[in-house]
């Protein structure tokens, strides 16, 4: 049995091509020079690069983080480097006709065409490759709604006031180790701008792409939902299969003003390396939210990807009566670490929380959920509901919950639900016995175990995570 | 050589599980269409013939041969044999949290179908057979949208077995102590079920430890099976003399623990 479900989790990553592209890589390296030039090739206002080097001076006093559950050399900051765009893209170009089609080809490849005929509907996609923005589409649509949904990097120039206002607001720039860094040296990423009392025409969604070696991809997104206003938007993230480890560290920041939603769903799907745990992506987040009175965020996440995962998506409930959501569906194989989970810190009066967490081990990986509660004094009549569930197949896996829970306000409610399950050898022999091969059998009880996530993924990335999960699981049965 | 019209012959099989043998020199031939009653006391074998057959890991056999429509039964994955034909109802099934009903049962139809080269069930089409399944066997239309088995009563469960054979249509059903923790009415509904299948090229195999089962599902053959061997074989009539006389007088050694019929 446990034979079977290693064989079904060695899947082959179908995402991990390389693209031939011509690229301008920086020479490895972190120092203020390197900061002051990536500033420059952005053409940057002199205030970011200010910012940037005080983060710099900051993260270099910082230590980094080895409370998680993760285990992993110590990284070379100066190995790495620190900015790689595809040489085609440096007089950025003006329309689709104008954009190397090697580029739109890996987009195809990866299932998100962005060529006009082909492109998603009902769905405007930013797609960034290594440190830039390739595409954004749909923008025309977006603009007649007065949606802004562009390049982080072209924010700055068109929209430098909101960006001022808003970048590190909700994650400090000395928030963390990575946090820190990330706004040291981060390249590109989104800006999504709803205006009051809109609600976006369309999903959005940003596609992440690595493709050169020995390079760090640190984006940066910037989402700010205005007064009842409401937005979806999606994230996915891919990179080629290689044998060196690669670093990712992006910051995330949700705003939701007033009476807002911003609904914010990640599918990732790094290379998580092989199965002895060569390779892989290092995946170390931050991803915040504040809500103010009436607000609403929700964090949906179907990690699969990494060899490591350090991201814990998290509300900062405000305003009062703000409602904070994490739902995340974590599968680890082979030798992959995940220590993730959220913070949900209720301020405001009347706030409420929901974190439904579902990890899955198998082969010899390390699922860990690591989740704080806090009930500030000033939040009467606070509601915080959790439950983390943990599936094992196999028996060389593990699986750990870490929950944190501090209550400064007696009136709060706070329930913790936790379930470990196997799959068992009865339920495999069931599936089988009725006719279905030992894979899917496994997928359909893995996909059992999420439905409450995958239900809250909007329609199309429902699809796409559960087919995921089955590529994630094939050969993993025995 | 077997009868050549035979369904399944078991010759001379030997089986273990972890290392114990269980079943120690069985022989059974079964034509398409017969019901064969297979009763015996507590420990008997019963259980491990049906898993045996079905091909559950780690239940092996140790010599013997067994066909299904003259093919090497033993030599097939245990889906293979589900997709030859093969059902095995179980006496405690297992839940699958989440995994509605509908979705388990279109997916199994569809693997079987697909295994036999036949064109796939319209989803809408499925629907309206599951639908006359439920009925069928008296589950709440509403049980196709519930977790496999979750929080279902033991005779939801046995009813829910039931539905899934009469979707998945085989050729030979295990019905392994299916009246188990049925009351009288729950039993009437799965023997009246099993009944309305009966046709000439399915066949029945009944495990059961009573003989109360076969006054409703009426076999062609009784056979005790004692210590991993069939030690006697008749018609219904037999039955009725165990019920009346228990298993002892079967047994080579008198079982201290007398088990009445």
């Amino acid at each position: 049995m446990t034979e079977q479900i290693d064989k079904a989790l060695a899947r082959e990553y179908e995402a991990g091509f390389v693209s031939d592209v011509e690229s301008e890589t920086f020479e490895p390296g972190l120092d203020e020079n390197v900061i002051r030039r990536i500033s420059e090739m952005k053409g940057e206002p002199e205030w970011m690069l200010e910012w940037r080097l005080s983060a710099f001076r900051e993260w270099l006093e910082m230590e980094e983080p080895e409370w998680a559950l993760v285990d992993y050399p110590k990284i070379d900051f100066q190995s790495i480097s620190y900015y790689s765009a595809p040489k085609s893209m440096k007089d950025k170009p003006k329309s689709l006709d104008e954009v190397d089609p090697e580029l739109l080809r890996t987009y195809e490849k990866l299932g998100i065409p962005l060529i006009e005929q082909q492109m998603l509907a009902g769905i405007a996609v930013d797609a960034v490759f290594d440190s830039v923005s390739v595409v954004t589409t749909f923008r025309e649509k977006l603009e007649e709604a007065g949606v802004i949904f562009c390049p982080i990097s072209e924010a700055l120039h068109k929209y430098p006031d909101l960006v001022k206002k808003y970048i590190g607001s909700v994650v400090p720039k000395k928030d963390n180790y990575y946090a820190a860094l990330n706004c040291a040296v981060f390249t590109d990423g989104s800006f999504v701008y709803i205006p009051k009392g809109t609600r976006c025409p369309m999903e959005l969604s940003t596609y992440f792409r690595i493709n050169e070696q020995n390079t760090g991809q640190f984006e940066r997104t910037l989402i700010i939902a205005d007064e009842g206003s409401h937005v979806s938007y999606l994230e996915g993230c891919t990179a080629p299969q290689r044998d060196e480890n690669q670093l990712h560290a992006a910051v995330v920041e949700l705003v939701a003003m007033d009476n807002a939603e911003i609904k914010y769903s990640t599918v990732q799907n790094w290379y998580p390396g092989d199965e002895n745990g060569k390779g892989g992506i290092y995946n170390f987040v931050t991803k915040r939210g504040i809500c103010h009175t009436n607000a609403k965020i929700s964090w949906t996440q179907v990690e699969t990807g990494s060899s490591v995962t350090w991201k814990y998506p998290s509300c900062i409930l405000k305003g009062d009566n703000s409602v904070g959501e994490f739902y995340s569906v974590a599968l680890t194989r082979g030798r992959q670490q995940a220590d993730t989970g959220t913070k949900m810190i209720h301020i405001g009066k009347n706030t409420k929380s929901t974190i439904i967490s579902k990890g899955i081990s198998a082969g010899r990986s390390n699922n860990s959920y690591r989740g704080l509660v806090r009930m500030n004094p000033g939040a009467e009549g606070a509601r915080n509901f959790t439950q983390c569930d943990s599936l094992l197949i196999g028996d060389q896996c593990g699986a750990h919950t870490f929950p944190y829970v501090e209550s400064r306000n007696p009136s709060a409610i706070i329930e913790h639900e936790a379930t470990t399950s196997k799959v068992s050898d009865e339920q495999m022999f069931l599936c089988r016995q009725r006719g279905l091969d030992p894979e899917k059998a496994v997928s359909m009880i893995v996909n059992g175990f999420c439905k409450e996530v995958f239900k809250e993924l909007p329609m199309e990335f429902a699809v796409e995570a559960g087919k995921l999960l089955e590529i994630s699981l094939e050969g993993s049965v025995g | 050589m077997s009868n050549t019209n035979s369904l399944l012959t078991i010759k001379d099989l030997h089986a273990s599980v972890e290392e114990k043998q269980i079943i120690k020199g069985l022989d059974l031939d079964i034509k398409p269409g017969e019901v064969h009653a297979i009763m015996g006391p507590n420990g008997a074998g019963k259980s491990t013939l049906g898993y045996v057959l079905s091909g559950r890991d780690s239940y092996s056999v140790d010599s013997g041969s067994v066909t299904l429509d003259g093919e090497d039964l033993l030599e097939m994955e245990t889906e293979d044999r589900a997709r030859a034909g093969l059902f095995l109802a179980f006496q405690y099934p297992v839940e699958i949290p989440g995994v509605s009903n509908l979705e388990f049962l279109k997916a199994s139809v569809d693997a079987q179908r697909q295994a036999r080269g036949e064109e796939a069930i319209t989803s809408a089409d499925f629907l309206k057979e599951a639908k006359a399944a439920c009925k069928q066997v008296n589950l709440p239309v509403a049980f196709l949208k519930r977790g496999v088995n979750e929080g279902f009563s033991g005779g939801e469960k046995k009813r829910n077995e039931l539905m899934q054979m009469l979707l998945l249509k085989p050729k030979l059903c295990i019905l392994d102590e299916t009246d188990s923790g049925l009351d009288i009415d729950a039993l009437q509904i799965v023997a009246e079920g099993v009944n309305s299948q009966r046709s000439a090229d399915r066949s029945f195999i009944v495990v059961t430890h009573y003989q109360r089962l076969l006054d409703y599902i009426k076999p062609d053959f009784v056979h005790v099976l004692s210590d991993g061997k069939i030690v006697k074989s008749g018609d219904a009539s037999l039955a009725l003399e165990l019920e009346a006389q228990g298993y002892s007088w079967l047994q080579k050694e008198p079982v201290e623990d007398e088990l009445e019929g």
